[in-house]
């Protein structure tokens, strides 16, 4: 059955029904829908939710359900993520599972409430300290994001590694009609490392202290072979031919609106294809090195100042040229002016 | 034939503690541990443990543990007391982690009525990074980051945590014991006792400072620390009952 839903509130669903049985939040717009429909929703399936005091309370809260074994989920925005590093970062070390929401607003500082994707770098590159980066996945509707936060409860305890789902203000805003995941097909795993209280078993212990330096060396080397294996969640979509004048990669919101201008330049018999990479770490790198060859230029369009377009510098061969457009401040380009941007440089404009 | 007269807690593991010479810790854990044996607690109890010189306590006892970031412990007791049923959970603390890192997570533990036990060790000084100034450090005391002596008027005052922590509602049992002679360690153990049974009958928060020599981190011999304890850091943090709202029978 199709529902009309808010992309936080669809988020917070899907998380229910993938048996997520806790939630710990604190309130920062654009994402309060979310904790508000938590709030609701959690003591009806029987879960906890709790508003913490801060955001840095919220992740180690996260920490703690994740420690003793059961699903567990927060959502923020961007400055609210960016308080939570530290904690991720001891998730990561810890190896606990755990599904992180980032509905992205301006910045830097307080910046604004409004659309952003600028918190690219924090999410794929690390974030915390220590050697690591977050499996982050971005979606262009609110029915994906709702199947994207199903499948992260399972991905983050596949790998023992946080999932990052990042969003946007204008997808944790806008309704859509969505088809909600099954309730119970999706199920916890059984976690022996789990803090249950040492009965018939040696004790647990949760911990990334490793004072000996072979020993916290040992615990990365084994760490990057399992980061190597998160390869098989590469995920993306394109939509290419052999011969395109650009190719145009994007991801979230920014991709969406790009398909129309696609469609409409596509309707005047340009030849143009579009990549959006939906794993953003794992970066989908092998195919859109493919599919950037199969184009004379790429054209890379994000709400920042260009970040991504770092990794996709990075992938496409040299003699291919990059051409960027970039909005930020909670700016969100539209449509007309993405066809415009792109109808110039068709037309050999810069 | 001899008969043995003491052992070791079973909730303590066989690894030798690391802790310095007239250092607390070690017959903190015991008495931690004892109790956790008492109540036959040991298969379902969690411990949370601190950033400091007890970050090794996942090697100590032998429950299940999890090592918290620096001042967390009681935003991860928290969600770990509410998402397992029945579980016993505690966290162990000092005070640059508690008071300092830590201040808003205990606070709003202690508010909320957290039903966890907390044991924080106060030692008026960063025994593990060397030294330096805690928020319990006494006026005048001198440490790494205090050289001359804490002066109130540009370093403050030290913060007083069981008498912080004791009006708040959800708070139902709080007293400050030492460790500084066996009369003082029976008094302990009977106030990890009470917090114990405060949270098994649901009543809420409960936390029990123990005022602790560090003879390193002070400069001087546990002796003498074990008196510096009694005579100079009793004045500044008064033993007593500062919260008992009354168990059940």
């Amino acid at each position: 059955m199709r529902v009309l839903m808010k992309g936080t509130e669809a988020m917070a669903e899907a998380a229910i029904r993938a048996g997520c049985s806790a939630y710990f939040g604190y309130p920062i717009t654009p994402q309060t829908e979310l904790i508000h429909y938590m709030a609701r929703r959690m003591p009806e399936a029987g879960g906890v939710f709790l508003q913490a005091e801060s955001e840095v309370s919220v992740i180690n809260m996260v920490y703690g359900a994740a420690a003793a074994g059961v699903r567990v989920m927060t959502s923020s925005s961007s400055p609210g993520v960016s308080l939570m590093q530290e904690g991720i970062s001891y998730l990561v070390g810890a190896e606990l599972p755990a599904v992180l929401i980032n509905v992205m607003r301006g910045g830097p500082g307080l910046g604004n409430i409004q659309p952003s994707q600028s918190d690219y770098f924090q999410s794929t590159k690390g974030g915390g300290h220590g050697d690591y980066k977050l499996i982050t996945f971005a979606p262009s509707s609110v029915s994906e994001a709702a199947s994207m936060v199903y499948d992260a409860f399972d991905i983050t305890e596949k790998y023992r590694h946080p999932v990052m789902i990042l969003a946007d203000g204008a997808l944790g805003q806008i309704m859509e009609p969505v088809s909600l995941p099954e309730q119970g097909a999706n199920k916890p795993s059984i976690k022996n490392w789990a803090l249950t209280g040492a009965k018939g078993r040696p004790a647990n212990k949760i911990f990334s202290f490793y004072l000996d330096p072979k020993g916290l060396e040992d615990h990365n080397l084994r760490l990057q072979e399992k980061f190597k294996n998160i390869n098989d969640e590469i995920k993306y979509e394109e939509d290419i031919s052999d011969d395109m004048e650009i190719l145009v990669v994007a991801y979230g919101t920014v991709a969406r609106i790009l398909k129309n201008a696609v469609q409409k330049l596509r309707g005047e018999g340009r030849k143009i294809g579009i990549f959006r990479p939906i794993s953003l770490w794992p970066f989908p790198e092998s195919a859109l090195k493919s599919a950037s060859m199969k184009s004379k230029q790429v054209f890379v369009s994000e709400m920042s100042y260009g970040q991504m377009l770092e990794d996709v510098r990075r992938i496409v061969p040299d003699e291919i040229e990059i051409k960027f457009y970039g909005r930020a401040g909670g700016v969100v380009p539209s449509p007309n002016e993405l066809y415009i941007k792109l109808k110039s440089l068709l037309e050999g404009g810069a | 034939m001899s008969n043995q007269i003491l052992e070791r807690p079973k909730s303590l593991t066989q690894k030798q503690f690391h802790y310095c010479p007239g250092c607390h810790h070690g017959i903190i854990h015991r008495l931690i541990a004892e109790t956790i044996d008492e109540f036959d607690l040991r298969e379902n109890t969690i411990i949370v443990q601190p950033v400091g010189c007890a970050v090794y306590i996942y090697e100590y006892f032998d429950t299940d543990v999890s090592e918290a970031a620096h001042g967390r412990a009681p935003a991860v007791a928290t969600a770990i007391k509410r998402v397992s049923k029945g579980k016993f959970v505690l966290t162990y603390q000092g005070d640059g982690d508690l008071a300092a890192i830590g201040t808003a997570e205990i606070v709003h533990a202690a508010a909320r009525g957290e039903n966890i036990c907390v044991f924080f060790v106060n030692n008026a000084i960063y025994g593990m990074t060397g030294g330096q100034m805690a928020p319990t450090t006494l006026p005048g005391m001198k440490t790494a980051t205090t050289p001359l002596g804490r002066d109130v008027k540009k370093q403050g005052y030290p913060i007083k945590v069981s008498e912080m922590l004791a009006p708040f509602e959800g708070v139902s049992y709080i007293e400050r014991v030492m460790v500084s002679s066996p009369k003082h360690v029976i008094k302990a153990k009977s106030a990890v006792r009470k917090a114990f049974k405060y949270q098994l009958q649901e009543k809420g928060f409960s936390l029990v400072e123990f005022l602790s020599a560090c003879p390193t981190g002070w400069g001087m011999p546990p002796v003498d620390a074990a008196k510096w304890v009694e005579e100079n850091m009793t004045k500044q943090f008064p033993l007593g009952v500062y919260k008992e709202v009354g168990l059940d029978d």
